[in-house]
């Protein structure tokens, strides 16, 4: 389990970079790796070029504004993880990145890195897409912004094709009376999710649920946001029937079965886990609700 | 007086070097071996049309490559058969190189050998091989259905019928007030230790002899094989078992391949070669466990006593039989348990099927036995209506029937005799840690809390310590310091500390001067491994006996100095003195010195022992006639049967029926391994084995698919727990000694891990009302058998994924 | 245009020290810890990054050897076990209280996985306030994302509470000659 050749180059400025992706076909970015080298370990990958940018300055940065948090790509999981200002505007980036598999790997992984690999397993692929959040994308034409639903395409793939480095995740904050929640269940703590779900729960001024929605893991090909307002919308919190928006939920959803999970118990599990979070994450709404009063 | 060693908590002397770094491993010798890496059948079954190597010639660094067409002589013939039985009457084994077809995936089939391993990877991806495939044969049913053959010399795919019978069984069946029948499976699991398999070889071409470290279980026989094999005499072949990390029993098998291809490259090379298997190879070309079909009917009476037990396997041996059928002689044999059973019958059909060979893992079929005998014993509880703690009570071998003789022959071909044992006393301590009587009440608290709380048991009996034999060699040298070696091979079990504990504590000297050699034919030349629990009971006994050899030569030559009679002399803290008279004294090491009359003095101590030293008795030799220089000794322990071992666990696990996650809340174990020399360690290899028992029951499968492709062959997708899915453990002790050994000892080893998957399969059903037919068991399959409609469900699809 | 290499020479503190290294582009940390520095306490367990017995300490961090290119620690700090101990004044090295409390807690069997937990919890204990004492949480954290499969993990996790009571003990050892 050794990589095959390969050259090695670690440019300064993502323009250096971007020459040398645009020069190779075969090349690929380099920036935590935490997914990469065990492909390349196993000789199911072989690009012919790393790109590592991990000495390209000024993309290390967490920007955190009111509207929402901007990470840069070399920013691992672990500063995202224990970053309470990002906390503050966007709570589900400190949510999702407890769950990233275990301290060592999220130490050095990147959540930029782990939303260019497009796991639908992965928590940060689907918390861009419950924010509704999106990716700016280095080419040699310039700059341009892909939102997440452009970004997705297929299990570990994006519309991102030919030279081009990602250079920031821009995850938007969460909007006023809003509460949120993630929750993982996994065969062993630390593994890819067998199902995960993270949701957003936002009142109306009287406290009544105004919208409810939820991102999966691993029950895609691409991360999946459903509104599950219906359900609950205009209840007050404490009578809201989070079952129902479970049950909504699992209609929605068509996941596959694998080794870990039948089809059908992931079912089961995004409506558990839909009823589960949606609680927590409206008495948290609840909760700023009554601060922000 | 000399500290008590002998059942103390003595610290580990291997681990100063251990957590600084400085163990040394198989693959941390050897920085300039040449690297060897195999090219591996990706088909469970084809014929081998074609190799192309000359792709792969022009790559940089690669200095051989060998095919079946390499190999000359004995390494021409397929491996040998480790271990012969008559009613194997079709053992098969593969060649060192793949010849002709190829019977699993992972199967080895072209050797190079490069500068490094990133460049013989390289040279492994440009070898072409053409393959027509062959039909496939996954999973004990599909064996037995025997559609398709494995080998086409074995139309049934049976290697092996084993048969055992204490009576007859179907009279006493129809004569039972009640009988019940049932079929289960046990899936695939395996060792998987954290360090994988490897050979480093080193030729010496001006002595013609050959030095290979290899990391095994049984370094004596690895070097009888590669004489054999590479045509060589015995002692141009030394074998070091080095620091082995963890074997678990799947570096008991021997020769791997590797260890005969590895020496033969370095010697044709001229150069050291060195092999470390990587964790996918680990996966698909070592060694599995444990997958059986089971058909078991029992009858018994009223009062829930079994009357006669008959059942019927199918056990899984995987492509090939170089261990024979070890496994399914002891799953046969300790599935009794500690129980009475008047009429038994075992009928154990061994079956080929393209994938990888089944040879023992810690437990090596006692956890499929127990799995039987214990799921027998709940339905009976179940069909009675009583406790099932109770039933097992009634049925349990009593403290007056030692020895008690099951007639039935182990797996060392001698008789299941248990020589000691207290049941009855493992029952009570394990209800009493569990709260065995008092679980209603939590089982209402935990529904409140909208949970479902189980609870199970099961019991073990494990023969341990079987032979044929372990020897010792103690020495005493001139220094004091006291060297003790033994053949066996340790893989973590604190070898060095147990067997130094035990020559200090024989031979009345400081620990600190005893160094423990194990698993080095340079140091010791007769062994047979370690394996079946048994390096305690066996090279422990060996080298308390040659202690005690060294001691009493140690008393002849201090009484001749000391002119008294051995008989009043002791030693302690190295000093032999005379019992109660203090002063008359001789230090030991100054009695090795004499031990060996010298003519030449090499340093101020030795010129004790030179001729006109002083005065000697000129009418007798310097030694004497029967006698040998030096105060060394080495003895053997080589027992009549094997010793049994016992225990008793209980699970208690608590179901979120929301999400069918099982969580193991509760694991109490109650262990007699008769006495105990090091209870730090002993508790050490219960944690390990509950661990292994845990991971084997609710998280460990190796998940075959139709085609024979191991689909989860990572550590990513096969489970082994974190500490995260391991429960806390609680422990109580019950020493009842063995009588067949001078120290009263049984094997440790395995017992954690046998009643693992009976006890939460047990715990399972009891939580969620549900008869289990398969273990492992996940969520998903718990969730599939909870919807179900049908009684009994088996849960998984044995051996073959949809 | 940045060159693209094949292999490149890597300077690295290593353990405290400066050392320096030609290696391959696409060698794996760990074998170049292990082949080119002869570092072998670092030990490979399964190579993709799951088994945690080849975690280092890379400036400081727990890091998976076998997830990082040897060429990527070009100019940082790497701590492997050897160097988690340090020298006293007697040309002697005292022990990390992780490595006292793993031979003391029977922690390790076979020990190949043990240096990766012992860079992992040394690092973990450095990083936190001694003076407080350690929750069942912290010592989930720090020992639950490397394997073993000799010990059942209880002796483990009790090394881990044991370090931590000894490194807890220092403190306030130091705290009272402090106040003297």
């Amino acid at each position: 389990m050794k990589p095959a050749p390969f050259g090695y180059a670690d440019p300064t400025t993502v323009e250096d970079a971007l020459d040398v992706l645009a020069a190779d076909e075969g090349a690929k970015v380099l920036a935590g790796g935490q997914s990469l080298l065990p492909l390349l370990s196993m000789r199911l990958a072989a690009p012919t070029t790393l790109v590592d940018i991990n000495r390209v300055p000024g993309l290390d940065g967490i920007e955190v504004t009111p509207d929402g948090v901007r990470v840069g790509a070399l920013v691992r999981h672990a500063r995202l993880l224990h970053s309470t200002e990002a906390a503050a505007v966007q709570p589900l980036l400190g949510r999702a990145t407890a769950n990233v598999a275990h301290p060592a790997i999220r130490n050095r992984g990147t959540t930029v890195g782990s939303i260019a690999h497009a796991d639908p397993s992965g928590e940060m692929t689907s918390v861009l897409a419950l924010t509704d959040g999106s990716v700016t994308v280095a080419t040699p034409g310039g700059r341009e912004t892909i939102g997440w639903r452009d970004l997705f395409v297929g299990p570990l793939e994006t519309s991102v094709h030919g030279p081009a480095v990602v250079l920031d995740a821009f995850f938007p904050g969460l909007p006023e009376r809003s509460g949120t929640a993630f929750a993982e269940i996994a065969r062993r703590k630390g593994d890819y999710a067998v199902c995960g779900a993270g949701v957003v729960v936002t009142l109306d001024a009287d406290r009544r649920v105004s919208s409810a929605r939820a991102a999966y893991l691993s029950v895609g090909l691409v991360p999946e946001v459903h509104d599950l307002s219906d359900a609950v919308a205009g209840k007050p919190v404490d009578s809201a029937d989070w079952a129902a928006a479970g049950e909504l939920a699992r209609g929605l959803v068509d996941p596959d079965g694998d080794l870990h999970a039948s089809a059908d118990y992931r079912r089961l599990l995004v409506g558990t886990l839909t009823e589960r979070t949606l609680a927590t994450a409206a008495a948290e709404a609840a909760s700023r609700a009554g601060a922000g009063q | 007086m000399t500290t008590k060693l002998f059942g103390e908590p003595v610290r580990r002397r291997e681990d100063a070097r251990l957590i600084t770094g400085q163990g040394r491993y198989l693959d941390d010798i050897g920085s300039s071996a040449y690297a060897a890496a195999f090219l591996r059948s990706p088909y469970a079954h084809a014929r081998i049309v074609d190799i192309d190597v000359t792709p792969a010639v022009d790559v940089e660094g690669l200095l051989a490559v060998y095919t079946y067409e390499d190999l000359v002589g004995p390494m021409a013939e397929p491996l040998p058969v480790l271990i012969p039985h008559p009613q194997l009457t079709s053992p098969r084994t593969g060649f060192p190189l793949a010849k002709n077809v190829v019977n699993h995936v992972g199967e080895a089939v072209v050797m190079v050998v490069a500068t490094d391993r990133y460049v013989a990877e390289d040279a492994l991806d440009k070898i072409v091989v053409t393959y027509e495939e062959l039909p496939v044969v996954v999973g004990v049913d599909a064996a037995r259905e025997a559609v398709h053959a494995v080998h086409d010399d074995v139309p049934d795919n049976v290697a092996a019928r084993h048969h055992q019978e204490t009576g007859d069984v179907e009279p006493a069946l129809a004569a039972s007030p009640h009988t019940l029948s049932f079929t289960q499976y046990f899936e695939r699991s395996a060792a998987m230790p954290m360090e994988g398999k490897g050979v480093h070889a080193r030729w010496d071409d001006a002595d013609s002899s050959l030095r290979v470290y290899t990391s095994t279980q049984a370094s004596t026989s690895v070097r009888a094989a590669i004489a054999a094999k590479l045509q060589l005499s015995l002692e141009k072949v030394e074998v070091i078992a080095p620091d082995v990390g963890g074997g678990f029993g799947v570096k008991i098998v021997h020769p791997w391949p590797e260890e005969l291809l590895v020496p033969m490259a370095a010697r044709l090379l001229g150069h050291e070669v060195k092999w470390s298997e990587d964790r996918r190879e680990h996966f698909t070309s070592s060694a599995h466990e444990r997958q059986q079909r089971q058909e078991v009917t029992v009858g018994y009476d009223d009062d829930g006593r079994i009357t006669a037990l008959d059942v019927h396997i199918w056990h899984d041996n995987g492509a090939y039989t170089p261990y024979g059928i070890i496994v399914p002689i002891v799953t046969a044999t300790q599935l009794v348990g500690p129980y009475v059973i008047p009429v038994y019958r075992v009928r154990v059909e061994s079956v080929f099927t393209n994938t990888v060979i089944v040879t023992p893992y810690r437990g090596a079929g006692r956890p499929q036995g127990c799995f039987a005998m214990e799921r027998a014993m709940d339905r009976i509880a179940q069909e009675r209506g009583l406790d099932r703690a109770e039933v097992r009570m009634r049925n349990l071998i009593q403290a007056d029937q030692f020895p008690y003789d099951h007639h039935l022959t182990f797996q060392d071909g001698r008789p299941v005799v248990y020589d000691s044992g207290d049941y009855v006393g493992l029952m009570d301590k394990l209800k009493a840690l569990v709260r065995w009587d008092s679980f209603e009440e939590r089982r209402a608290e935990a529904r409140a809390r909208g949970r479902h709380l189980g609870i199970g048991m099961a019991m073990y009996v494990e023969g341990t310590g079987p032979g044929p034999y372990e020897g010792g060699h103690v020495q005493v040298l001139g220094s004091g310091k006291v060297l003790v070696s033994t053949g066996l091979t340790s893989q973590g079990q604190g070898h060095e500390t147990v067997f130094a504990q035990l020559v200090a504590s024989e031979l009345g000297v400081p620990m600190e001067d005893v160094e423990v050699t194990t698993g080095d034919t340079r140091r010791f030349g007769y062994a047979v491994g370690t394996f079946a629990s048994r390096a305690a009971v066996m090279s422990g006994n060996a080298v308390a006996l040659a202690a005690r050899g060294v001691k009493e030569k140690a008393l002849r030559i201090a009484a001749d100095v000391l002119e008294v009679d051995p008989g009043d002399l002791e030693i302690d803290e190295g000093l032999v003195q005379v019992k109660g008279t203090p002063g008359a004294s001789i230090p030991l090491r100054t009695v090795a010195v004499l031990s060996n009359p010298l003519r030449y003095a090499f340093d101020e101590a030795a010129k004790q022992a030179t001729q006109f030293a002083g005065p000697g008795d000129d009418s007798k030799p310097p030694v004497a006639v029967g006698d040998a220089p030096g105060l060394e000794h080495t003895d053997y322990y080589s027992p009549v049967r094997s010793t049994f071992a016992s225990g008793a666990h209980a699970a208690v696990v608590e179901i979120d029926p929301a999400t069918w996650e099982i969580d193991v809340v509760d694991y109490a174990v109650v262990h007699d391994c008769g006495n105990v020399v090091n209870p730090m360690i002993v508790e050490g290899q219960v944690h390990g084995g509950v661990a292994q028992g845990v991971g084997g029951a609710l998280y460990e499968r190796m998940a075959y698919d139709r085609d024979g492709q191991l689909q989860n062959a990572s550590f990513m997708d096969f489970l082994m727990p974190y500490a995260s899915e391991v429960p806390d453990v609680v422990i109580d002790h019950q020493e009842t000694p063995s009588p067949l050994n001078p120290l009263g000892l049984k094997g440790a080893g395995e017992a954690g891990v046998i009643p693992g998957s009976a006890a939460i399969a047990s715990a399972i059903e009891d939580a969620v009302g549900r008869r289990i037919a398969a273990m492992p068991i996940s969520p998903t399959e718990l969730y599939d058998l909870v919807r179900s409609d049908a009684d009994q469900v088996s849960n998984t699809k044995t051996g073959v994924l949809a | 245009m940045t060159s693209i290499q094949t292999e490149r020479t890597i300077t690295v503190v290593l353990n405290g020290v400066s050392r320096e290294a030609t290696v391959p582009v696409r060698w794996l940390l760990s074998d170049a810890l292990r082949h080119e520095f002869g570092l072998t306490g670092t030990h490979v367990g399964c190579e993709h990054g799951v088994c945690g017995s080849c975690t280092v300490l890379v400036d400081g961090e727990p890091t998976r050897s076998c997830l990082v290119l040897a060429v990527q620690v070009d100019g940082h700090q790497v701590t492997t076990v050897e160097g988690l101990s340090r020298p006293d004044h007697q040309g002697g090295q005292v022990l990390h209280p992780v490595q006292e409390a793993f031979r003391e807690c029977h922690a390790l069997q076979c020990g190949f996985c043990t240096p990766g937990f012992l860079t992992t919890i040394a690092a973990g204990l450095d990083a936190r306030d001694p003076a407080v004492e350690i929750t069942d949480e912290e010592v989930d954290e720090l020992v639950g994302g490397n394997l073993c499969r000799c010990t059942g993990y209880a002796n483990i996790k009790k090394a881990c509470r044991h370090a931590a009571a000894t490194m807890r003990a220092d403190v306030a050892t130091k705290a009272q000659d402090g106040a003297r």
